[in-house]
């Protein structure tokens, strides 16, 4: 199949973008994105022109790497990443627009490529638990209530890709945030940490540049993970805990 | 956001659930009026108690506004790059609408205290004195009885986004089951509030209420 591509070209940081078209044809149905996307930048090589960045590292869907706005949606128009995305879901003739994530906490790097480094900022802020190395402690130690643990594993599915900042209307970053505090604060090893860990991420996130959550949910409906808005629900809670706290 | 926003909904239920007095007519509806300053007495001096609530509500106003203010200009520092293309799948109209919607409510509120409060206006040139007559002569003037039911859809927009959100601001929709109780709750207070406050001035233009 053919297909149109309207791609995001930004040769630097400091240097203003511009959308480009480019036509490419020869497509199967069976390629995912990506493979497109190389086969687009072979043509651009063999022309002696600049191929387009974009980030991609597993290509199976459980990395955070890659993260395109593909038409108007983050990862596209189905419920995945971008790298599990086909050009099945594309039908010949179609015309792709191709953007970064758009968020000034993610600064362009080059064409479709930004950084997250917000992200792991946030994650030093407090998006871990202390635990002595040495020999691993014996698992049955400490028991975990069966839905405890659901609700942590269901929400540690979270890969950081960054979809929900960049679908959402404020650019905030609150369901990855809200992720990571359900999925540790679910736990018995997340409790010691638990008030300085929402403290330290929020105002990590708030320093970052994010916007404001107002719940208006275009985060879960991008998030390849599915994870719910109710892990926005428990970061406020948590927060609020914290504050009585004294934090 | 959330605490103002609760002031704000207690409030225009009670208003709402007051101003239906207006169904028994002019001497139960002006009695009504009259009782709102007398409550308390003798504790409070007269007119007391609606200053408390006055003062209340300024104060959730100026944090309301403030805190939409900032909400605001984060979301908009936080992407000064807008998307070529962008769709929204999962949001509710009245989510979207919240900022313009508030500004809506707010220019609402200006017209409706110069209407009925601090400037007590009659359109149609009758007397001013008398809350029932005031409100009497406003609804029969069909422009008016249409800005008050445009602003009576922003409110009831706002409120059913509003409901919702302050749950979630408050730590209270932790799972998918109180997700969508807060979701039916602002439904219900969304259609109550503004199906209520409507109900006045239409049957007002209809002639049931003169
Ligand atoms: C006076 C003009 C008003 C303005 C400018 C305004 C503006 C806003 C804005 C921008 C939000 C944003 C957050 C979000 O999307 O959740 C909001 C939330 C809210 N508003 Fe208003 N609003 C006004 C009046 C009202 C009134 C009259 C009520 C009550 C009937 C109300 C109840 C709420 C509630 C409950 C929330 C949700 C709070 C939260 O998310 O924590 N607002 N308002
Ligand atoms: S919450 Fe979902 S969209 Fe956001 S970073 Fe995690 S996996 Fe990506
Ligand atoms: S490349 Fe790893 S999730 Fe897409």
């Amino acid at each position: 199949m053919k297909v149109t591509l309207k791609i995001w070209r930004q040769p630097d940081a400091q240097t203003k973008g511009a959308m480009h078209t480019y036509d490419l044809d020869g497509v199967s149905s069976d390629m995912s994105f990506l493979e497109m996307l190389d086969v687009l930048n072979e043509d651009l090589i063999a022309k002696g022109e600049d191929p387009v960045a974009f980030d991609s590292d597993c290509r199976e869907g459980i990395c955070g790497m890659c993260g395109l706005m593909i038409n108007g949606q983050a990862h596209g128009p189905e419920v995945t990443t971008t790298c599990q995305l086909h050009m099945r879901s594309f039908k010949d003739g179609d015309e792709i627009v191709i953007e970064p994530w758009r968020a000034d906490a993610f600064p362009v790097i080059k064409d479709l490529v930004v950084d997250r480094g917000a992200f792991d900022r946030m994650i030093q802020a407090g998006g871990f638990i202390s635990v002595n190395t040495g020999s691993a402690p014996e698992a049955h130690s400490v028991p975990v209530p069966r839905d405890d643990a659901i609700r942590a594993f269901n929400v540690a599915t979270c890969i950081g890709c960054g979809a929900c900042v960049a679908a959402c209307p404020n650019g905030s970053a609150s369901l990855f945030m809200g992720a990571k505090i359900t999925h540790l604060g679910e736990l018995p090893q997340g409790q010691p940490e638990r008030d300085s860990r929402v403290v330290g991420m929020v105002s990590q996130h708030d320093a970052e540049g994010f916007g404001g959550c107002t719940n208006i949910g275009e985060c879960t409906a991008a998030c390849p993970k599915e994870i719910p808005l109710d892990v926005i629900s428990q970061l406020n809670r948590d927060l609020q805990t914290a504050l009585r706290h004294g934090h | 956001m959330a605490a103002s926003g609760i002031i704000f909904i207690l409030y225009v239920l009670a208003h709402m659930y007051g101003n239906l007095k207006a169904f028994s007519g002019h001497d139960a509806y002006n009695e009504y009026a009259h009782h709102l300053r007398t409550i308390g007495q003798p504790m409070l001096p007269h007119g007391n108690l609606l200053w408390l609530m006055r003062i209340g509500l300024i104060v959730a106003l100026v944090v309301h506004v403030y805190s939409a203010a900032a909400l605001w200009r984060r979301a908009r520092s936080a992407r000064s790059t807008q998307y070529v293309m962008k769709k929204n799948l999962a949001s509710s109209f009245s989510s979207r609408w919240m900022r313009w919607g508030g500004v809506t409510i707010l220019l609402f509120l200006v017209w409706h205290l110069a209407n009925f409060t601090i400037g007590k206006v009659n359109i149609q040139g009758g007397e001013t004195n008398d809350p029932y007559n005031l409100l009497v002569d406003t609804f029969e003037v069909w422009w008016m009885t249409l800005i008050y039911l445009a602003a009576m859809f922003a409110l009831g927009m706002h409120l059913h986004h509003g409901t919702w959100s302050a749950a979630q601001t408050l730590g209270l929709t932790n799972n998918a089951k109180s997700r969508r109780n807060a979701k039916t709750l602002g439904w219900i207070l969304a259609v109550l509030v503004a199906g209520g406050f409507s109900l006045v001035p239409i049957f007002v233009l209809a002639g049931v209420i003169n």
